[in-house]
């Protein structure tokens, strides 16, 4: 016993060292991020620690406004073929190589081409860039794409050295060089990711803070933990269930944006090999949808912090469709639902669900629910890696899964309900569905989208290739020690403005 | 002697051929498929294809094994899929990690635990003996996730002495290091303690009624000198070997500890690689986890013959 106290009053002196000159941003990641180059990133934590080191052509602002980074403005042709970018004059990449419009082009091509490049689909139209003047890049088109722009406000519009690019080829990621507020120093994986700023950044009277620092730390409870205590100033995805805490402690604070994704019910209509009741008649699953009280469920498993929802966007984005508004509880319309697809009850369907305390809660709530209509979802717990396999494979009845979402609404929806679609896994098919996801991309002003996207609310609502329940909120905890701090609605940390007190 | 030394050495060949064949078909078993993992939320058939192709998991298994092995017998393990960081790259990294951590774990495991168990043995029956069978129960029974938590909450956000978790390396800042590695050692060592307090115990009381204590005692040797100088060496014999196969098992990574404290050792690296269907990582920490774990065993029965002069043939 003796010794051991003696270790801990040692290890206690040691701490008082601390000291440094320098201000230090240290940023707790849910999780460790994958390859830090734009191109071959696939993870949403990437994302974040990218908004520090990778500037994008354009920017969102807190009402998903579209706003120049790198890029200044953009015009589009008249047939929507070809759209012009003009860049920021005297930016420089942290390699000290000048961003201009052949690295512009670079890097939309590098993109496009790379080897295993995942924003290869993300450009898919763009069938080549050219070179306008030093400072202007036109992306010719092989159809009109209206949500491009939005692909370059992320990953797909993040510049690149191309000296640094061509050097390192696919190891490009074990040191990023591109032209954002923070240069890369080092990684330890699966421990730290640190930045120093960049002394030459574009705008760097709004960066005040000499470094910045990302830890990965899983367990949400010690995240939490390491903030209290000081070891952190920010943190990402607090739990639901903590938010009660972080507001009771006065040096805390929490800030929240509604994510652009949501949460629901995947349905495998026409993969189904089982041809489950699900998959024979939509009347099935308007009574599955009609069985759950959406507000209950964030109720009991949120705390009623999440927002209620049954479309691909939340009630309070633009494109959401105020005409089809969030359905009510209603078990005696269910029943008659189900009498009429002429089912015999108890309904049983297959609900393949992820692992993780907050899936299986929902699972549950919704059984219960489901079961009072005289539906039987029978939980399969599943390890979110096999859970790919079995989507592609098709080997589910109903999958409860979330998506995290685009800023523009063609990203919440071509993918998952056009026919043949990549990640469209129940395998819907509605031409008119079809016709309306394809409009909508070659259609450039926002009132004459949304009013061709209603159509495609009307077949999706009645259709229920995927019953959407609920959209999470993004939840971002700090120290009050750091000041200026603004949430995103994409959930990522802007450095831009914060200070260290 | 130097031929049982070579003759253990050959042994090696197949046993690790058997660990890598092993290695390789077990992970087979995963469900799932590690190009889809990879891609995650983006699932475009064209780029899954391209990374099944370029990582050859579109070949037939013994063709991705030889492949391997290729790689293992010219120093190269492969690359991670996820990070494309070359693995021998994150063995180096990690592997002092662990290292150090299993190191501290073992030390405080002994500090603990022979001491205790010593006294227990020898104040037999009294509240001293219940005291540290009580504590050697609690060590055993207590989940290291909970005691690694309830730490962090007494030693980080109540007195705010330690930081709640991370890792500075040693050579970075030594007390620092200390510092962000105390409470997981402690965690992990208290398991031990408790193990080796009770071997130790039953060991010392075995010891303590044989005829070489009684003489030594009847010598009108100091209490003190009989237990310390007679007794205990004899005793602890057995305890350093169990110490030894504890050593090699935390050196093998400890998930849980790691993962509260977010220590990035090798079992972080493991865990993660396994989720994240990256293989070649997979491969190699087993592989090295099992080298180290067949030398350590190798080095215990040399030690052996050298200490007891009757097993040398």
């Amino acid at each position: 016993m003796k010794t051991m106290r003696l270790a801990i009053t040692a290890a206690v002196l040691l701490l008082s060292f601390q000291a440094s000159a320098q201000t230090t941003l240290r940023i707790g990641l849910a999780e460790d991020p994958d390859i830090l180059d734009p191109t071959m990133a696939r993870t949403y934590v990437g994302r974040i620690v990218f908004s520090a080191f990778c500037d994008k052509l354009f920017d969102i602002d807190e009402k998903l406004n579209i706003v120049p980074q790198l890029g200044l403005s953009y015009s589009t042709s008249d047939d929507g073929k070809e759209v012009a970018i003009k860049l920021r004059p005297g930016v420089k990449f942290h390699d000290g190589e000048p961003f201009d419009a052949e690295a512009a082009k670079f890097s939309i091509e590098r993109h496009i081409s790379f080897p295993g490049s995942f924003r290869k689909p993300e450009l898919a139209t763009v069938d080549h860039v050219d070179v306008v003047d030093p400072l202007t890049i036109k992306l010719v088109l092989k159809q009109p794409f209206s949500p491009l722009i939005a692909q370059l406000t992320d990953r797909a519009g993040m510049m690149v050295s191309p000296k640094a690019a061509k050097e390192a080829g696919d190891k490009f990621g074990l040191k990023p060089v591109c032209a954002g507020p923070y240069k890369f120093v080092e990684r330890v994986q699966q421990d730290r990711i640190v930045g120093e700023r960049f002394a030459d950044y574009w705008n760097k009277d709004n960066v005040f803070i000499d470094k910045v620092v990302f830890l990965p730390i899983v367990d949400a409870t010690v995240r939490l933990a390491n903030l209290k205590s000081g070891g952190l100033d920010l943190i990402e995805r607090v739990l639901a269930t903590d938010i009660k805490e972080v507001r009771a402690d006065s040096r805390l604070k929490l800030s929240t944006a509604l994510e652009l994704g949501y949460f629901g019910i995947t349905i495998n209509i026409a993969r189904d090999k089982n041809k489950g009741p699900l998959s024979q008649s939509e009347k099935v699953r308007q009574a599955l949808s009609l069985s759950i009280d959406r507000e209950a469920v964030t109720q009991v498993v949120f705390n009623g912090e999440f927002v209620p929802g049954n479309q691909w966007v939340s009630p309070e984005h633009p494109y959401y469709q105020k005409g089809f508004p969030v359905p009510k509880r209603d078990i005696a319309k269910a029943k008659a639902l189900l009498k009429e697809a002429g089912v015999t009850l108890p309904v049983a369907v297959d609900m393949m669900v992820t692992k993780g305390s907050e899936n299986e809660a929902v699972a549950q709530v919704l059984q219960s629910m489901a079961a009072e209509a005289g539906i039987d979802l029978k939980i399969r717990l599943i390890e979110f890696a096999t859970s790919f396999k079995q989507t592609q494979a098709g080997e589910f009845q109903a999958f409860l899964i979330g998506w995290s979402g685009r800023i523009d609404p063609d990203g919440n929806s071509y993918v998952f309900m056009h026919t043949g679609a990549p990640q469209n896994d129940g395998g819907y098919s509605n031409p008119e569905a079809d016709k309306a996801l394809e409009d909508a991309r070659l259609v450039n002003d926002a009132a004459q989208r949304k009013a061709i996207y209603e159509k495609l609310t009307k077949a999706a609502l009645n259709d229920l290739p995927i019953i959407y329940l609920y959209h999470r909120r993004l939840l971002i905890a700090h120290t009050t020690r750091l000041e200026g701090y603004k949430q995103m609605p994409d959930g990522l940390v802007r450095v831009i403005g914060l200070k260290l007190k | 002697m130097l031929n049982f030394l070579a003759r253990r050495i050959v042994q090696l060949i197949p046993t690790l051929f058997f660990v890598s064949v092993l290695i390789f078909s077990l992970q087979q078993l995963l469900p799932g498929d590690p190009a889809l993992v990879m891609a995650g939320e983006e699932r475009d058939p064209a780029v899954i294809e391209q990374i099944r192709q370029q990582y050859r998991l579109d070949q037939p298994v013994p063709v991705q094994y030889i492949y391997w092995v290729k790689g293992v017998l010219s120093g190269d393990f492969g690359e991670s899929l996820r990070n494309k960081v070359p693995v021998r790259e994150l063995i180096a990294q990690k592997l002092p990690v662990t290292i150090q951590l299993a190191s501290m774990a073992i030390v405080i495991a002994f500090l603990i635990g022979i001491p205790a168990g010593i006294v227990s043995a020898v104040k037999k029956g009294t509240a001293l003996d219940y005291g540290a069978n009580i504590f050697a129960l609690w060590g055993i029974s207590t989940p290291n996730f909970w005691l690694g938590i309830m730490l962090i909450f007494l030693f980080s956000i109540e007195l705010g002495w330690l930081p709640a978790s991370g890792y500075v390396p040693i050579s970075e800042n030594f007390r620092a290091s200390l510092a962000s590695t105390i409470m997981p050692a402690f965690v992990l060592g208290n398991a031990i303690a408790a193990i080796l307090m009770r071997h130790t115990r039953s060991a010392m009381l075995q010891v303590l009624e044989s005829d070489y204590v009684r003489t030594a005692r009847a010598k009108g040797l100091f209490e003190r000198s009989v237990i310390l100088k007679h007794a205990m060496r004899n005793a602890l014999t057995p305890v350093i070997t169990l110490g030894a196969l504890e050593l090699g098992t935390l050196l093998s990574g400890a998930v849980l500890t790691e993962q509260i404290f977010s220590i990035p050792g090798f079992g972080k690296l493991i865990v993660d690689a396994v989720f994240n269907r990256d293989y070649a990582v997979v491969q190699g920490v087993v592989l090295t986890t099992a080298t180290i774990y067949i030398t350590l065993n190798l080095i215990a029965d040399i030690a052996y013959i050298l200490v007891n002069p009757r097993l040398r043939g």
